[in-house]
């Protein structure tokens, strides 16, 4: 912040030397181009506010239309997803996008902290500079092929002899490698949060007589808590965003279920099924669309700003 | 050798349990180790069968036909094509008005409620799912400005979502070059733009660069926004305009893996590999130019 402020200070003199103007060539071209670039990235910086706004306006205008016809409460209480019986409750989707990213949590939660601890308090500054582009990978890979590895391995290799009964389209599949892929946000949000942690207080900490293991899990692990948890529920809010994995290998039936081992559908598979169908333009049923991708936009919304309030309120400040 | 009657009492009850304490030590130490492997451990398994399932299957044949009803004969050609296409559009769609965005929020725009209601905005946008944006190009792209299912929608609507991941990495980018530099260029006299334009953004570019390319590298896998959109699975010929119906290569291993035939699924890992190296190589590139401009530095 304070070089900003001083960059706009030298402007000063700029501005003011006005009088002087016919002594410089072209001083005042110059200053008529100078305004007119910075209109011009004005109008490229609106762009992001109007995607935001073009969102949100989409949204509730086309969703508008599906409510008209279903009503909000039978839109929250109805127990049924059904475009034939013409059932619209939200239920089974959301329960299966809360099953799979629960799933994926459980995963990702405890190897990315450990991960984060290994990589900040353990590994050896060569051994680091290896693993941590190595985990980041993870969070590059197209999420098709995770769908496809999750369909074609995780699911016949792993989980179908574990559990014999298990659906050919499982959630559980789907959230494993929907786990994998999200280690790498886990692990890098909260390896920040721990590096932040001033030297000082593990120095504290060992004069003290704690061990590393007592400094990493009670010492920086408490003082980088607003971190590691801004990381957890980011983490989860892109699991309930994700898209492909689902919905090539967890399957395309609403069933309201708690049980991972069956085919679930989640908000957003059931946008992509329905986007590949052929719902006529303006029918009820592309209508869905809009009013699935409300829910959607709200509940992955309020987790990012959740995440980020508690980045900022519960912060530790050290200097 | 009298000692003071507290500590006397406290020797008696602290247990340093050294051994015990230096066990766990040890054993988490593991425990933390055995955690990161098993992201690395799980990268290599699917690599190594992605590789298994479609190495037979890739040949130049397959990168040069076009897809079939016969898995024997199915190619990549129209879904690589279209791919390329489409990141050409996005990428000159999208740098300018990310680079033209950072520069603003950094150099221009006073620190004021605008200013931070775009930062903040920026900052969410970035945690949108990718099936939203795809909700938006539909809307807005393939329905309102009548462009249809077209290349040019696709490309737009991947503009739009890796703009947010350009801005916040070309402001960093801005951010790291000295106020010196510029100090120094207005002392010369030169305006504001002359002073970004041939001081600050030349120090800027290797790390916008190497951000715009990570980001690429994201809309480039993408296949969420792209089903909305229209893409669709089965075209046989290259895009020739901007407003032809298209595939891309994620679309078509969705298609190929959305299939009951092995033989299919084979065709789905071998585009798999393709879109790896593709994504290996443009991270190779991000990776040579960071090193490359942070040496010359």
């Amino acid at each position: 912040m304070g070089r900003r402020s001083s960059s706009r200070a030298a402007t000063g003199p700029a501005a003011t030397a006005d009088p002087w103007t016919p002594a410089v060539a072209g001083l005042a071209r110059r200053h008529r181009h100078e305004r007119l670039i910075g209109l011009v990235l004005l109008v490229f910086s609106s762009v992001s506010i109007l995607t935001t706004f073009g969102i949100v306006a989409v949204l509730l205008l086309e969703s508008s239309t599906f409510f008209g016809v279903v009503s909000i409460r039978e839109f929250f209480t109805e127990t049924r997803w059904s475009m034939v019986e013409q059932r619209f409750g939200i239920l089974p989707l959301l329960t299966g996008s809360v099953v799979i990213a629960a799933g994926a949590a459980l995963v990702a939660l405890p190897l990315g902290l450990l991960a984060a601890i290994y990589l900040s308090e353990y590994a050896a500054p060569r051994v680091r500079k290896v693993l941590k582009p190595v985990l980041e990978i993870l969070a590059g890979v197209p999420t098709v092929v995770y769908g496809y590895f999750a369909l074609t391995f995780i699911t016949p290799h792993i989980i179908r002899p574990l559990f014999p009964g298990a659906d050919t389209y499982n959630a559980l599949s789907a959230s494993i490698v929907m786990g994998i892929m999200i280690i790498p946000l886990v692990s890098s949000l909260s390896e920040d949060a721990m590096t932040a942690v001033p030297r000082a207080l593990r120095e504290g900490a060992y004069a003290l007589g704690a061990t590393r293991f007592e400094v990493a899990t009670r010492t920086v692990v408490p003082a980088a808590l607003s971190g590691i948890i801004a990381s957890f529920i980011l983490a989860v809010s892109r699991a309930i965003g994700e898209t492909m994995i689902v919905t090539i290998a967890a399957g395309a039936a609403p069933n309201l279920t708690l049980n991972p081992l069956r085919s679930v559908q989640t908000m957003t598979a059931y946008i992509a099924q329905v986007s590949q169908g052929e719902a006529p333009h303006g029918s009820l049923e592309y209508r869905t669309i809009f009013a699935v991708g409300l829910a959607l936009f709200a509940v992955t919304l309020l987790m990012n700003i959740v995440s980020s309030i508690v980045l900022r309120r519960y912060r530790e400040v050290y200097e | 050798m009298s000692r003071h009657p507290a500590a006397q009492r406290d020797a008696g009850r602290f247990e340093p349990r050294l051994r015990a304490r230096a066990r766990y030590g040890v054993l988490f130490k593991a425990a933390t180790l055995a955690a990161t492997l098993v992201g690395v451990i799980v990268l290599a398994v699917l690599l190594v069968d992605t590789a298994v399932d479609g190495g037979s299957q890739l040949s130049g044949d397959f990168l040069r036909n076009s897809p079939s009803y016969l898995a024997s004969r199915s190619g990549l050609r129209p879904a690589l094509l279209g791919t390329v296409w489409m990141m050409v559009i996005t990428a000159v769609v999208s740098f300018p008005l990310g680079v033209g965005t950072a520069i603003w929020l950094e150099e221009y725009a006073p620190d004021n409620r605008l200013r931070r209601f775009i930062q903040t905005n920026i900052a969410n946008l970035a945690g949108v799912p990718s099936i939203v944006y795809g909700i938006l190009g539909l809307a807005v792209f393939v329905r309102a400005l009548s462009l249809g299912r077209s290349i040019l929608a696709g490309g737009l609507t991947l503009a739009l979502l890796i703009l947010p991941v350009i801005i916040i990495a070309s402001q960093e980018a801005i951010k790291a070059v000295p106020s010196s530099i510029r100090l120094g260029a207005y002392a010369l006299g030169a305006t504001r733009w002359e002073t970004i334009r041939y001081h600050v953004l030349p120090l800027a570019m290797p790390g916008v660069l190497t951000g715009t390319i990570l980001a690429l590298s994201r809309a480039i896998g993408e296949a969420a926004p792209l089903l909305l959109i229209g893409a669709l699975a089965f075209i046989d010929f290259a895009p020739r305009r901007l407003s032809d119906p298209f595939t891309a290569v994620p679309i078509q291993i969705y298609n190929w893996v959305s299939k009951p035939q092995a033989a299919f699924h084979e065709l789905a890992a071998a585009a798999g590999i393709v879109l790896l190296v593709l994504l290996l190589g443009m991270n190779a590139v991000a990776i040579l130019l960071r090193n490359r401009y942070s040496r010359d530095n």
